[in-house]
């Protein structure tokens, strides 16, 4: 393993927290040491020039399905809250240590235990000795907990353990096998739909669960215009709840799925274009905390099917600092507001000494020319599965370095 | 009746493939109007040869057609199997219970295996919406789509035409399309292919289309499909032209959308005194098979005047004979079509 050896970046366009500073920012002993104007090289120093490209935190990704280190790199991902929707799922302490583990150095998994025993959303999984084992929150996995009594009791145990609860907000008994928002666009296509209420419905008892229990509760995907006003509402009363969202959803629309385009087959499904805005808008105005990728590659024998019979999921951590960046093009929102969302947000929400340029913090950082254009191509993709809806769409920004832990990562 | 144009009248389409330039054909949403039509008038010849005593024509000697069907089917099968022996081809029928499907295989795997045996095209249904446009892709013969999913039914939808078009000239009120004409759709839209690809042809056809269901078997947003939607089956019955009823798929039924038959039969079934509704005249059609005495009641099923459902399983054999030639006019080489 190499040595984190002191090095300072030059030339650099910090995203700290105060906003855009110029200067540089010295890396020492694994940590953030000093930033701006009072960070200067001595003589003899490891430099690395910046040549005035941005340089930010490296993103802490909250909610894959799958570890998937060269894709994670590709987009500057070196921290990733790793879904319990494994094969066996991460619901016993011994393989939640071993996730714990299986990035580092270079990246580091931070395991969501799951909620329940085989994410049944019967019986409780031992949460506190996971969290021993390494867990930084648990979550419910792809599905949400029926059953309101074993949620509640889920949030005030991980209340007592002070985890974070990610939760999947669609509503099981309205969305039943549904492939697809209920609207025009699954109408045509004939194909099964659950109304987009699927998810107010979710969110609102989730809430209210939240609301007695005391617990962090982190809404793992927020996709439509009905659940932000919620979320909203709820955080305007205090109650103690984030909420993320993935490119797709602000990017795409159910308009995406036409042709049956299994790559746009994701769970929750697109929704309408009004909800699409409803996202970006709620972007902008702060209801949402936190983008991720929900980075879940899928080979063709789970996605070259009849779309209903495809597996939902997208393989989003290539393009997730893209398309992200496309809302500061688009006037959402500024940079600064950029890594809050990828990195500093989740970083809090999991409780890591990350996220951001703040002396004392780890120093995982990323060098990210926000304009350099490229062509999301399926066939030259870094992931073990080239299932993005954004194959052959523009897109700009690239991460041109990357720093973990202080020792420079090889892209 | 007037001279029918047929499709060999000079000027009436475009020359050669141009007239149809789909390589397959996976649902009516893909079609023009004058698609549509030219498949008509294609199908009025075979029409005429299969009230003939001796019923081929040798067009497609020598060729083979698949019949996959992954999902259970008698008459749509049988229809596709008699259209094709018609025209003189090889036809084999590859049926769900027995295909390597129920082995694990994936479907793409499956129409890989058939596309190895070079047919010349092949007829598929499928209980997942898009699966035909899925093997399309993957196969170098056409596909005709046999009803996939929920999504389309294409020769359903042309043989109601094509029986519905024959019906209205019999009277001698019948132009070309359907311009100008009423016709009300009733039963589970939601699962329906069929109400799917016939809202899709009607429309193109000219014709104004009503929906009728209870509440939990409408699809959303159905009327950006340019339809009018029910849920009371008497207002919807209201003056129009052609009644076509849907079976009630009892198998559809997982999920308990409705309370019982005897309740749907109630609300929904088209019976005599419901039908005085409708134009006095009015036709009926079923895609069959027909639940008497729950849809439809036998004393409307079997109204010689105004019930023309045998006349659509007749439509059926000719669309299909219709669609298999001009779909593989490329590959057998007819003038303007290679």
């Amino acid at each position: 393993m190499k040595q984190a050896a002191p090095l300072i970046i030059t030339n650099a366009r910090l995203v700290t927290p105060r906003g855009l500073v110029a200067g540089a920012i010295r890396l020492d002993s694994g940590v953030i040491a000093q930033l701006g104007s009072e960070a200067v090289p001595d003589e003899g120093e490891k430099v690395l020039d910046a040549g005035g490209k941005l340089v930010s935190p490296g993103l802490v990704d909250l909610g894959v399905f799958a570890v998937d280190k060269p894709a994670f790199h590709f987009g500057g991902i070196t921290r990733a809250a790793l879904m319990p929707d494994q094969s066996p799922p991460l619901d016993y302490p011994s393989r939640v240590n071993y996730i714990a583990k299986s990035g580092k150095p270079d990246l580091w998994v931070h395991p969501l235990a799951a909620a329940t025993r085989g994410l049944e959303g019967v019986e409780l999984a031992e949460i506190a000795l996971m969290k021993e084992a390494g867990a930084r929150g648990v979550a419910t996995g792809r599905r949400w907990i029926a059953d309101s009594g074993v949620m509640l009791r889920l949030m005030q145990y991980a209340a007592m353990l002070d985890l974070v609860v990610v939760t999947h907000a669609e509503d099981a008994g309205l969305v039943g096998e549904a492939a697809a928002t209920a609207g025009e666009i699954a109408t045509r296509m004939g194909l099964p739909s659950a109304p987009a209420e699927a998810e107010t419905l979710a969110l609102a008892r989730d809430i209210a669960l939240a609301e007695m229990s005391g617990a962090r509760v982190h809404f793992r995907q927020v996709t439509t215009a009905a659940g932000f006003d919620l979320v909203r509402s709820a955080k305007a009363r205090g109650v103690n709840i984030t909420c993320g969202i993935t490119p797709a959803h602000f990017m795409l629309s159910d308009l995406a799925t036409v042709d049956f385009r299994t790559f746009a087959r994701l769970s929750p499904p697109l929704r309408s274009e009004t909800d699409r805005q409803a996202a970006c808008a709620a972007i902008g105005e702060g209801v949402v905390d936190v983008i991720s990728s929900g980075h879940d590659p899928r080979g063709p024998e789970d996605k070259r099917l009849p779309f209903a019979d495809a597996e939902p999921g997208m393989a989003g951590a290539e393009t997730v600092l893209a398309m992200t960046l496309n809302l500061v093009r688009d006037g959402v929102i500024g940079m600064d507001r950029v890594f809050e969302l990828l990195s500093t947000n989740p970083a809090r929400i999991l409780g890591v000494p990350a996220g951001a340029l703040e002396p004392g913090l780890e120093a995982d950082i990323a060098v990210v020319d926000p304009d350099a254009p490229w062509i999301v191509d399926r066939s030259k993709m870094e992931a073990t599965a080239d299932n993005t809806p954004f194959d052959r769409q523009g897109a700009q920004g690239r991460v041109r370095a990357l720093i973990k832990g202080g020792v420079a990562i090889d892209l | 009746m007037t001279a029918t144009p047929s499709s060999n009248a000079p000027g009436r389409f475009p020359a050669g493939r141009l007239a149809f330039p789909h390589a397959h054909l996976t649902g009516i949403g893909h079609l023009e109007r004058h698609e549509i039509l030219f498949l008509l008038d294609a199908a009025e010849h075979w029409v005429e040869l299969n009230r003939r005593g001796e019923k081929r024509e040798e067009l497609l000697a020598g060729r083979t057609i698949i019949n996959a069907f992954f999902e259970n089917s008698t008459r749509t099968l049988l229809s596709f199997e008699i259209a094709g022996k018609r025209l003189g081809a090889d036809v084999v029928n590859m049926a769900a219970a027995t295909s390597s499907l129920k082995k694990g295989e994936t479907l793409i795997d499956t129409a890989i295996t058939l596309n190895a045996m070079r047919p010349d095209a092949i007829v598929m249904r499928h209980g997942s919406s898009g699966a035909t446009q899925l093997i399309a892709q993957k196969v170098d013969c056409p596909v005709l789509n046999a009803g996939d999913g929920s999504h389309e039914h294409p020769t359903q939808a042309l043989l109601d035409a094509l029986a519905l078009r024959e019906a209205l000239r019999r009277r001698g009120e019948g132009s070309e399309d359907f311009t100008g004409l009423n016709v009300v759709i009733c039963g589970d839209i939601l699962h329906s292919r069929v109400a799917r690809s016939n809202v899709l042809c009607l429309q193109a056809m000219g014709a104004k289309v009503r929906l009728c269901a209870p509440p939990a078997l409408m699809p959303a947003g159905i009327e950006a499909m340019g339809v009018t939607p029910y849920s009371d089956f008497d207002a919807a019955l209201d003056g129009v032209d052609v009644v076509m009823m849907l079976r009630l798929q009892s198998e559809r039924m997982a999920g308990h959308f409705i309370p019982s038959e005897r309740e749907y039969h109630h609300l929904y079934g088209l019976t005599k005194r419901r039908l005085s509704a409708a134009k006095p005249d009015a036709l009926v059609m079923h895609p069959g098979p027909m639940n008497r005495g729950v849809e439809i009641d036998s004393e409307v099923a079997d109204m010689i005047d105004r019930s023309i459902i045998t006349q659509q399983v007749e439509m059926g054999v000719a669309i299909r004979m219709a669609c298999l030639d001009v779909l593989t006019r490329g590959r057998r080489g007819v003038e303007g079509w290679a």
